[in-house]
């Protein structure tokens, strides 16, 4: 059923990699969905998650660094009636690019954000990252890493997100119920994915035994969400905070069409806005 | 004598309606028949500060520029007087509330009216003392009431009690001013035309863009682009536009990428320190060779530099901006109309050739006001989309011979569209092998052949003639236009098309002349790329950098000085 989303390129990322967990999720949820390939837009960022858009099979837009969420917003406004995900990395979403991640969820954008968080740069050989745990050992922080890590479902959470859940990417059928809900999200859902980096950061380790997925946990209750988002001992997975409210593509009523171009050029009279100038 | 010409000047503390101002006396002599030329000065803060608006009007003749002479000066405070008594030519006077003549030491002309008592018997707020001392002004000059009350409604269009107000403030001002019989020793004409407009460079921008067919705008606040997102924020719902405010210029520029990349014929707007975030999304868009037309109005920087001041610094930066090589269009129009036609056609030029094009505009062209006669109709051309179902063995990078690659938009049936900001293959596939590699630079340069053609043809005029050539670029060129008003034996040469370069058809333009180049830039970029493409060093640069665009009278000054005669 996955072919479809399969470029027929063979994956290239290190032994024992997360995205090979990430790719595989994404596909089977996109087959199980029903969606044509043609009506998915994937952007990607820069990092190793970078090379999503080479196997998956739908749309693509392989973006320059930290800017896969603006790119991912411009082409749900021009085009709403695409389904958008964003692959992103820890680097590209919550270091250099991380103001888009929040603007586009405080507006609600009807995009799905799949974050590939290695807690690590790894693309560039292994330095300290914003989700870098306070500690580690890194090429750029040899005597141990100085800085506070992120809590990247608390700023999810406290920027508006409507849709806030995390993965891990050797939970390959969990992690695929949650980029369907993802996707079929009304506005900005984003889903943390805790991925181990064999080469640079083997996380598989620190959270060993610390991994569970919730039961029982309503998703409609911010404070909840918050109060698991704080969780310092246990990492909770699943949906932490899901709830419905209008998209900001909504708010173009005028446009809810297929731009222009997809049909034939506007070509627009002048003459009453004109009248302001007399 | 029958004011031919005439100029006024309105200064006074931001928040005192000086621009208001300003635009109501551009209004009522434009309905009195002249044309007009509006520009304007302010700080870069909300109160306090010094600012002013230049209005200046000619009969029969076009008016292209502001100039340093003036007959009035409505002062709304005494620091105008101070700042501007100066200027004012013989005959020339001073008009302002008695409480700002009052302990004023000046060697002007004052005439210090009661308008505050005006406003107060019209029950208008204090504030409106502008506009009764622009009423009474011009009735000091003969003008007629009707135009004016029309000017003062065309500008509170929409804020109906504001315009109520201020008619009564402007009859009674006008009536006082009457009973002075006109000490101008000017009188204006009434010679009423109707069509024509008042156009400033940023809405020229903003309709030429919706001439050419732009779905999506997005940009973030800087003076003094920021009027473009105003009006285009204001008609969005009218002209069925999506328009954005974005968290930075990065946001911006990439979702307009993104919406090109879906099909929206996308603009941003930006000033020098946005359009310098912007640069690194310029090779992207070059790169994804997703069309994008960028606007830069551009300030004096450095850096920050003076937000609200003008300048042509940006040339050099703008031609070479993002690391890597690619192709692209840089566009300089000098005036209104040229600024609405040529953002229509950077959007052709960007869905056609599908490349970043770049729109020079400056805070004088965009924020000063101009009349017309009317825009000339353009429209959006095809492009080069296909639309439809894809064909068999589509690629999005497929290498062409004009470099030019069939685009189809996301969600078109059967098609994966791929597009990479890696260096990449035809299919859109990342790719470091370096034949691939050879063979897509070469691709996307081969759109430059016809694109230089395009600047040959079209990418330098030529006005009057005579063996000195004065060489401009954007705004500068109305100043220059002014300027040859004065000046015989000149041709004034404006290269509109800066990248590609025009150097075939600038060369001959220039043979055999004495070369001067007029700029509003410490270096002389112009001048740099005619060294650089013709092998010429001008004869003589005129340049002026303290924020101010040149002033006509400087010109004259540099051609007769520099020409010897």
């Amino acid at each position: 059923m996955a072919s479809a989303f399969d470029t027929g390129r063979r994956p290239q990322w290190c032994p024992g990699c997360g995205n090979y967990g990430i790719l595989a999720a994404v596909r089977a949820a996109l087959a199980e969905l029903g969606l044509k390939p043609e009506s998915v837009v994937a952007v990607a960022g820069i990092g190793c998650h970078g090379r999503m858009t080479e196997y998956l099979g739908v749309n693509a837009f392989h973006a320059i660094h930290g800017r896969a969420v603006p790119v991912a917003v411009g082409v749900k406004l021009a085009n709403p009636s695409l389904k958008v995900i964003v692959h992103t990395g820890d680097g590209d979403a919550y270091s250099i690019g991380l103001s888009h991640l929040l603007h586009a969820a405080r507006r609600n954008v009807g995009i799905a954000v799949i974050v590939h968080n290695n807690m690590i740069f790894a693309l560039t050989t292994g330095q300290a990252g914003p989700t870098t745990p306070k500690g580690v050992r890194t090429r750029s922080t040899p005597s141990g890493n100085p800085e506070e890590p992120f809590n990247p479902i608390l700023l999810a959470l406290a920027s508006g997100a409507t849709f806030v859940a995390r993965g891990f990417s050797d939970d390959v059928q969990h992690l695929k119920e949650l980029v369907k809900r993802a996707v079929n999200h009304r506005g900005f859902a984003i889903i943390d994915v805790i991925q181990p980096c064999p080469t640079f950061y083997d996380v598989r380790r620190e959270i060993r035994g610390r991994l569970y997925k919730l039961e029982g946990h309503d998703p409609a209750d911010f404070k909840a969400a918050l109060n698991l988002a704080l969780e310092a001992e246990k990492i909770p997975l699943g949906v932490l905070y899901d709830v419905e409210k209008p998209a900001f593509e909504e708010s173009f009523k005028h446009l809810v069409k297929q731009p222009a171009e997809l049909a034939s050029l506007r070509k627009l009279s002048l003459a009453k806005l004109l009248a302001r100038f007399g | 004598m029958a004011a031919k010409e005439l100029a006024v000047l309105v200064g006074g503390p931001a928040g005192s309606g000086v621009f208001a101002t300003g635009a109501i006396a551009a209004r009522a002599l434009l309905y009195h028949g002249y044309s007009v030329f509006a520009t304007n000065e302010y700080p870069s803060t909300i109160r306090g500060g010094h600012q002013w608006v230049l209005v200046r009007g000619r009969l029969g003749e076009n008016v292209y520029a502001h100039c340093r002479s003036i007959n009035a000066l409505l002062a709304l405070d005494a620091e105008t007087i101070r700042l501007h008594e100066a200027r004012l030519g013989e005959g020339g006077m001073v008009v302002c509330d008695e409480s700002v003549a009052k302990g004023l030491r000046s060697n002007a002309r004052i005439v210090a009216l009661g308008l505050r008592e005006v406003v107060e018997k019209a029950g208008a707020p204090p504030v409106a003392v502008n506009v009764a001392g622009l009423s009474a002004l011009l009735a000091m000059m003969g003008a007629r009431l009707e135009p004016i009350l029309e000017a003062v409604k065309s500008y509170y269009r929409g804020r109906e009690k504001l315009a109520e107000l201020n008619v009564r403030v402007a009859t009674m001002a006008h009536e006082l001013g009457v009973k002075l019989e006109t000490p101008f020793g000017l009188k204006l004409k009434y010679e009423p035309r109707g069509g024509r407009l008042l156009l400033d460079g940023n809405s020229a921008v903003a309709l030429g863009a919706l001439a050419g067919g732009m779905s999506f705008f997005a940009a973030y606040p800087i003076t003094p682009a920021s009027p473009i997102l105003h009006f285009l924020a204001e008609v969005q719902e009218e002209v069925g536009a999506i328009v954005v405010q974005a968290e930075c210029e990065l946001a911006a520029i990439n979702m307009a990428v993104g919406a090109a990349y879906a099909g929206a014929r996308a603009v941003v707007a930006t000033s020098g320190p946005g359009f310098s975030l912007m640069a690194e999304a310029l090779g992207e868009a070059a790169m994804t060779e997703t069309p994008i037309v960028v606007v830069n109005v551009q300030r004096a920087g450095p850096s920050t530099g003076l937000p609200t001041h003008t300048a042509q610094g940006d040339l050099r930066f703008a031609i070479h901006a993002s690391h890597g090589e690619f192709p692209r269009v840089v566009l300089a129009p000098g005036d209104p109309v040229e600024a609405y036609q040529l953002t229509c056609e950077a959007l052709n030029l960007a869905w056609r050739y599908q490349v970043p094009v770049i729109l020079l505009t400056d805070k004088y062209l965009g924020e000063s006001y101009w009349t017309i006669d009317g825009l000339p109709r353009v429209e959006p051309d095809e492009g080069s989309i296909i639309v439809g179902e894809a064909p068999a063995g589509y690629a999005r990078y497929r290498v062409t011979d004009d470099g030019v690659s069939p685009m189809l938009l996301p969600g078109s049936r059967g098609a994966r569209v791929y597009a990479n900001a890696n260096e990449h293959d035809e299919e859109g596939f990342v790719t470091v092998d370096p034949e691939t590699v050879r063979r897509m630079q070469e691709k996307r340069f081969r759109k430059l052949r016809i694109l230089r053609a395009l600047a040959e043809e079209r990418g330098v005029k030529v006005y009057g003639s005579g063996r000195v050539a004065l060489l401009v670029w954007g705004s500068t060129k109305m100043v220059a236009l002014e300027a040859l008003r004065e000046l015989e034996g000149m041709k004034l040469v404006q290269v509109v098309w800066l990248e590609p370069f025009p150097a075939q058809s600038l060369g001959r333009e220039l043979e055999g002349c004495k070369v001067l180049v007029a700029e509003n830039n410490a270096r002389g970029q112009l001048a740099s790329l005619v060294r650089e493409h013709l092998l010429r060093e001008p004869d003589s640069l005129l340049l002026r950098y303290d924020g101010r665009q040149l002033e006509p009278e400087e010109i004259v000054e540099f051609v007769r000085g520099g020409s010897g005669g």
